[in-house]
Formats: structure tokens, sequence, C-alpha cells
């Protein structure tokens, strides 16, 4: 499972909307280089933003693959908006909501909100929406150069399938 | 809708879009050139005029796709008169001239103006 930026999928309503969710863990390596002490701070472990426009790029990615079949190659081509308010910390739980805006057969656009699940000592834990990232989504096979890509669909790859099958979600392709 | 109208809202799009600045986008700016739009930002685009206008745009409708590619419509780097017809079918909303005068293959994206975008949504707009 590498390069995976979502941890289960909860929710699928085809061809509208999807949530990921992503366990945010102080095990995770790249926690301790981003950011690592100084002489003069402490460390600051905080999930990069790179990797929280990833894990919204798969979960979104993920639907918009699913609504054809995944017969499409479905593959980023535009990050349109990016905006998170917040630091993504160890122990808490990213929550990405994914919905597709437009669907053609050249592509998709999908806008997407981010929410942070912070722990509480008692009760339900806190949710708050911390960020928006809208994203392009081209086919990669419809591309307007033409150009040919070969047939297997190498963008949802074991890791997607095994992503699914664990969220309960059936992985028939 | 007034060609003005039609005008300032493909203007807030292509700021949006494009990341330029207002006054960057004026009738005579080429898309590809002067706004530096790449292929994605024409499907980027065509969602943004969808949803704005609330028309359907085909794939290719926008901008040729294939016909600069096709050795068929293209020799030497020259858009060749069978290419050319072909264009004009397809994109009837770019201003053919300068690229009769010198129709080299590089020519095509410089008639892609702003101009030709506000001409493609007001054909729209009056066929719906």
């Amino acid at each position: 499972m590498r390069w995976m930026w979502i941890d289960r999928i909860v929710e699928l309503v085809p061809k509208e909307r999807m949530v990921a969710i992503k366990q945010i863990s102080l095990a995770e390596e790249h926690l301790h280089d981003h950011f690592p002490s100084t002489p003069t701070r402490r460390a600051m472990p905080v999930m990069p933003m790179s990797l929280i426009v990833e894990g919204m790029a798969q979960t979104a990615g993920v639907l918009v693959g699913h609504a054809e079949g995944f017969k499409e190659k479905v593959v980023l081509a535009k990050v349109s908006k990016a905006k998170i308010d917040r630091d993504a910390t160890p122990g808490c739980t990213l929550r990405y909501t994914a919905t597709i805006e437009q669907f053609t057969a050249a592509g998709a656009s999908t806008t997407g909100i981010v929410e942070l699940i912070e722990p509480t000592a008692k009760g339900e834990p806190k949710a708050e929406v911390i960020g928006q990232i809208d994203l392009i989504f081209s086919h990669l096979d419809q591309n307007m150069g033409g150009v040919e890509y070969p047939e297997e669909n190498f963008v949802f790859s074991e890791s997607f399938k095994t992503l699914m099958e664990t969220s309960g979600i059936e992985a028939n392709f | 809708m007034e060609r003005s109208e039609i005008f300032d809202k493909i203007q807030e799009i292509l700021v949006d879009a494009l990341a330029v600045d207002d006054d960057e986008v004026t009738n005579e700016a080429t898309l590809i050139g002067d706004l530096g739009a790449e292929s994605i930002d024409i499907l980027d685009i065509s969602f943004k005029l969808e949803q704005e206008f609330g028309f359907k745009i085909e794939q290719g409708e926008l901008f040729p796709e294939g016909i600069t590619q096709d050795p068929d419509y293209v020799e030497d780097g020259k858009v060749t008169a069978k290419g050319l017809e072909l264009l004009k079918e397809r994109v009837p909303h770019f201003n053919f001239a300068e690229l009769e005068a010198d129709p080299s293959v590089e020519n095509v994206a410089k008639i892609f103006t702003v101009e030709a975008l506000v001409t493609f949504c007001e054909q729209k707009l009056q066929a719906a």
C-alpha cells in the first residue's frame, strides 16, 4: 500500500459524492521531518498540505473513476483551488468530502471540503471544516493531443482495489 | 445577452481559471499565448462556461482537437487548404484572417482569442 493518503471510504454515492478519512499518526515518518526541531523551537509535526491535497485527489479520483466503472484513466490535471486554514496534527482525523460538479467524456471537476476531527476526552469528537480543495480531472485516453497510452488502467492499481475492499465496497474491475 | 455582458462573465472566468489580472483579459488577448492557458485549462474553461451560461460544450467544440496533429491536414508545418476548411467547420467562432494569411500550425493557437471565446458563447446562447 504505497502512496495511499486515505485510509477508508466511509460513504460513496455513485456519480455524486464520496467521503473518505485519513487518520494522522505520529508513527508516520514524514511528520518527523515536517517540521523537525531547531535550536530555538520544538518539533512541529503537521500533516503537509501537499499530502492533504493528494488525499482529496485520491478521494475525488476514486469517485470520478467509479462513475465509469474504472474504465477511464483518471488523472489529476489541475488544482483549481486549495485553501486550508488550520494545521492538521497527529491523533486527529481528516475527513474529505468530494462532490462531482461536472462530468464529461473529457474529464470532471470536483469540489471538496476538508474537515478536521479532533478526539475529545469524553463524548463526541469535535469536527471542524478547515478548508476547500477543488480539482479538475482528465480522462487520459481522451486527451487533446491524441496521445495513446497503454490499455491497462495503471491509475487504479491494486492499492485502490484493496482500499475499496477494506471499506466494504466491491472492486471487481 | 449583450456581448459586453458575455465579455464580463468570460473575463471573470479567465481571471479565475488562469490566475491572470482582469486588465490582461482584452478582446485581442490570445488564450494560449498571452494568457498562458494550457490544454487542461481549456477543459477547466469549458466547465466554467457550461456552469455560467448553462449550455453544453462537446469535446473539441471550443478548441480544435487532433487536426493540427493529423498529416492529412498539416504539411511542412502549415495547415493545408483541407485543414483550414475543416477548422472553419469545427470552430467557426475563430477569426481566420490571420491564419489564412500565414497558415503555420503555431498560428492556430494565435487565433484563439478572448474575442473568439465571446463569439463562441454568443453563438451558443443564440442557438439555445
